[in-house]
């Protein structure tokens, strides 16, 4: 296959397992272009410098599934997904400054480091819940067992949605993780179920917002649902239900993945997981290195509003732009012996929680999640060992993780 | 002293440190004395002026890390006092010899001290070193009744900006029409000034102090050109820097208060003009042909050319046989005002500016200076993630503005600088010749 088409087999599921080398061929190139006029990017350097450059923008509406008719009535009718998107609820990931930053502003008031250590003690306790359920079986299914509930019952505790309605969250999070894949803008019925969910999620969100200014209580939705002064804007409704979903969104597939590409990682290298179990203090270093080496996101789009020249290749104005995040962190000329999963190298920037101005807010929770995921795993479960190796995965390219992850132990400590 | 010479550095701060960080991790493997005028290691300047001031970090804690095992021998609180050339050695204050194979100064800069009338009043206070900031510091939560601060420059900005904090009245008086006009000129310098008013700094733009009067010793009242008085019991005297130069006057090297000049290699010149082959230079006090901006001498007194200069000068020192030259863009940071500014390249003779992102009404933006329709300069306010982009098109001499289609981006208007004249007065004699960018 030559490089113009290289990226169709990132897409490819049948490459999911290990895309590791295709990333490689690509590598050879810091940006390749693709027969459909995308720009794949590629090496650490190159990412590097695109994700601090103006001229890349994150402002990307999905593409119209039919062309425009010039009667926005009839354009809304016919596109009603890239409307409603376009129509303000667009959250802060697929903005640009200022707005991005005003938005970003008001959630990291709110994401404070207080606040996020003020859930250790009940991560610990939810991740101690949902091992002590697996007494007395031979077998984990690590995704559904605790990677799945982990992150969306954290989320809830984080924004302060009652404990009730937490099970209708799950529910939500996994129709709308598949939204953010790059197919599925084309598929009828993901776009369906994306709509109708977030719909669902937006008409719950104003309710409880509503009784959040009524009744405000310590947790980030009563602090971003505050009235705003002139003094100390706040921010508007619409904005506000879809930052909430998109802390569900991307706060949630992407913990998945971390703690369960953490779990395979461990088990494909015992020393580590050995050595982890032994002397959690390794933690924090494990997490960087498994961020680096195995990313719960693959790669994100943005668009060139001008023509921007890198590494000897000129991207036209207009052009997508495919930053590899996951090629980035096993580029040779950055890291030494990349493909060698190593807790101890020192030079570990990676790009992980991506970077720029995008980078991801929830990074500080997401490390203490997999931190605590983690350990706990490592000194409870009994003798863990892979049922299968590779596991099978999601078809997701960019939030790519093991659909599941059986384990089988000899009990639990 | 059976042991033969080997590399001495004088000047222990962050140029110093870095130089001898920078030997030791080339291979240099022999004999290396680190001379400093005051008892302290090396310690890291930027935060006397921020956190120290404001309290949130003791003096002690500015300590720089060594980030290499150095194996020197340290000769602190010993300021150097004298140059042989032909002897190749130094003389210290406590009458020592040290003689030297080769020699590296970094001796930096001095706070240039009140000129006129009142310099022996308690209550003045310069901030350069340690002692300055421990003494002000001290000083300010006396408190004082009110601040004055001469010098609307980065380090008088950024300490009428935590006399603020503290809730100290604050007057600051300068001889331009904006703060920080000489180094980011008045269209960018008033929006500044917006911000200083804002926080309640009783700013007094175009004016000058003629003199301080005191009572008991004590500083108590400055008199201004115009006539006017202001009361104050605290002074702080931000008027630039003079290059620790002093010390070399007998050296037959080419130095004045303008710093001791070099080769593009940062080898020190002799009066002949010929280059020193032992001798070299790096940080503050280093005035070398910058080939960037067209071999024109310079200094640049920011903490990214201490640390990337004494490298360099490092490495020329170990393989003289393949002298490298040195080239920089000079880049500085301050915060103020909860303001993060950033700039990179220089914007002397800038002959236009725009606003190429953000909006300076919203306080967030960044700004480009073009002389002769280039692209020399970018100075950011909040917006510091998109310098690189900016400093890679200032390298590659890009025509102005650099940047189109960015995000964020209103219509582009290109605008004056506004950079004042030259400093009238007596006070230009101080100027050297070249340009000292602070």
């Amino acid at each position: 296959m030559s490089d113009d088409t290289l990226f169709a087999e990132v897409l490819d599921p049948g490459n999911r397992a290990d895309p590791y080398p295709i990333y490689a061929r690509f590598r050879r190139n810091p940006v390749t272009r693709q027969r459909d006029g995308a720009y794949v990017v590629s090496t650490h350097a190159a990412i590097r410098s695109l994700i601090f450059d103006p001229r890349l923008s994150s402002q990307d509406l999905p593409p119209s599934r039919r062309p425009r008719t010039g009667n926005p009535l009839r354009d809304w009718i016919l596109n009603p997904i890239k409307n409603r998107v376009a129509n303000g609820h667009r959250p802060l990931i697929f903005r640009d400054p200022p707005d991005h930053d005003t938005l970003r502003g008001f959630v990291m008031k709110e994401f404070t480091i207080h606040r996020v250590n003020g859930l250790h003690q009940r991560v610990v306790s939810h991740v101690d819940k949902l091992i002590e359920a697996c007494r007395g079986r031979d077998k984990v299914c690590l995704v559904e067992d605790l990677s799945y509930p982990l992150p969306v019952a954290i989320i809830c505790e984080l924004l302060g949605v009652p404990e009730k309605d937490e099970p209708q969250f799950h529910d939500w999070a996994t129709r709308l993780a598949t939204a953010l894949e790059p197919d599925a803008r084309r598929d009828e019925d993901t776009r369906r179920v994306t709509v109708t969910t977030f719909d669902a999620i937006a008409a719950y969100m104003r309710g409880l917002i509503r009784e959040k200014r009524r009744h405000p209580a310590d947790d980030m939705l009563s602090g971003l649902a505050r009235r705003g002064t002139p003094d100390q804007p706040a921010m508007g409704d619409v904005d506000l239900i879809s930052t909430a979903v998109l802390l569900l969104v991307a706060g949630h597939e992407t913990t998945v993945n971390l703690i369960t590409n953490g779990m395979l990682t461990l088990l494909r290298h015992p020393d580590e997981l050995a050595r982890l179990k032994a002397d959690p203090e390794r933690a924090p270093q494990l997490i960087e290195e498994l961020l680096r080496f195995e990313p719960p996101v693959h790669f994100r789009t943005r668009k060139a509003l001008g023509e921007i020249e890198i590494a000897g290749t000129t991207i036209p104005k207009g052009a997508p732009v495919i930053l590899l995040f996951a090629a980035g962190n096993r580029d040779p000329e950055r890291f030494t012996d990349p493909d060698r999963f190593d807790p101890d190298r020192d030079d570990v920037q990676h790009f992980g929680f991506g970077g720029g101005l995008h980078y991801c807010v929830g990074a500080p929770l997401a490390r203490i999640e997999a931190e605590i995921a983690l350990v706990r795993l490592c000194q409870r479960l009994r003798q863990p060992s892979l049922l299968a190796d590779p596991p099978p995965y999601r078809p997701g390219a960019s939030l790519r993780g093991p659909q599941n992850l059986g384990i089988r132990i000899a009990g639990i400590v | 002293m059976s042991e033969k010479p080997g590399i001495v550095i004088v000047g222990a701060s962050l140029a110093g440190l870095r130089g001898a960080e920078a030997l030791r991790r080339g291979g240099y493997d022999g004999p290396l004395t680190i001379v400093g005028d005051e008892p302290y290691g090396p310690y890291d300047r930027p935060p006397l002026s921020k956190h120290v001031l404001a309290g949130e970090l003791r003096p002690e804690a500015t300590t720089l890390p060594q980030l290499y095992p150095l194996r020197a021998r340290w000769r602190l609180g010993h300021p150097a006092i004298g140059l042989d050339r032909p002897g190749k050695s130094i003389r210290l204050a406590d009458g020592s010899v040290i003689p030297f194979a080769k020699l590296l100064i970094a001796t930096g800069a001095r706070a240039r001290p009140w000129p006129g009338e009142g310099a022996g009043l308690g209550g003045i206070f310069t901030i350069r070193g340690r002692d300055d900031a421990t003494a002000l510091r001290q000083a300010l939560t006396a408190p004082p009744k009110r601040v004055l601060v001469i010098g609307a420059g980065l380090i008088g900005c950024e300490a009428a900006s935590c006399c603020r904090d503290l809730g100290l009245p604050v007057t600051m008086v300068d001889p331009n029409p904006t703060p920080l006009a000489r180094v980011v000129g008045t269209l960018v310098g008033e929006t500044l000034a917006g911000c200083m008013r804002r926080a309640g700094v009783d700013y007094r733009p175009g004016a000058k102090v003629l003199s301080l009067a005191g009572e008991g010793g004590r500083v108590r009242r400055a008199h201004l050109q115009d006539g006017g008085a202001i009361e104050t019991d605290l002074v702080i005297i931000a008027l630039g820097a003079v290059r620790d130069t002093a010390w070399l006057a007998e050296g037959g090297l080419m130095a004045d208060s303008g710093g001791l000049t070099c080769d593009g290699t940062c080898r020190a010149l002799g009066r002949d003009g010929e280059p020193d082959p032992d001798i070299y230079a790096a940080g503050d006090v280093a005035r070398w042909p910058n080939p960037l901006y067209g071999w024109k001498p310079m200094t640049v007194e920011h903490w990214g050319n201490a640390v990337e200069q004494a490298a360099h000068a490092a490495g020329n020192m170990l393989r003289p046989e393949d002298p490298q030259i040195y080239t920089h863009l000079p880049a500085f940071w301050s915060s103020q005002f909860g303001i993060n500014i950033k700039a990179v390249g220089l914007t002397d003779g800038a002959d236009s500016v725009a606003i190429v992102q953000g909006s300076r009404a919203g306080l967030r933006f960044l700004a480009v200076y073009g002389r002769a329709g280039r692209s020399i300069a970018a100075v950011s306010f909040d917006q510091a993630r998109w310098l690189p982009a900016y400093a890679d098109r200032i390298l590659a001499g890009a025509a102005f503005p650099p940047i189109l289609d960015a995000i964020d981006q209103s219509r582009i208007e290109t605008m004056a600088p506004g950079f004042p004249g030259p400093r009238p007065g007596p006070a230009a004699k101080l100027q050297p010749r070249e340009s000292a960018h602070v």
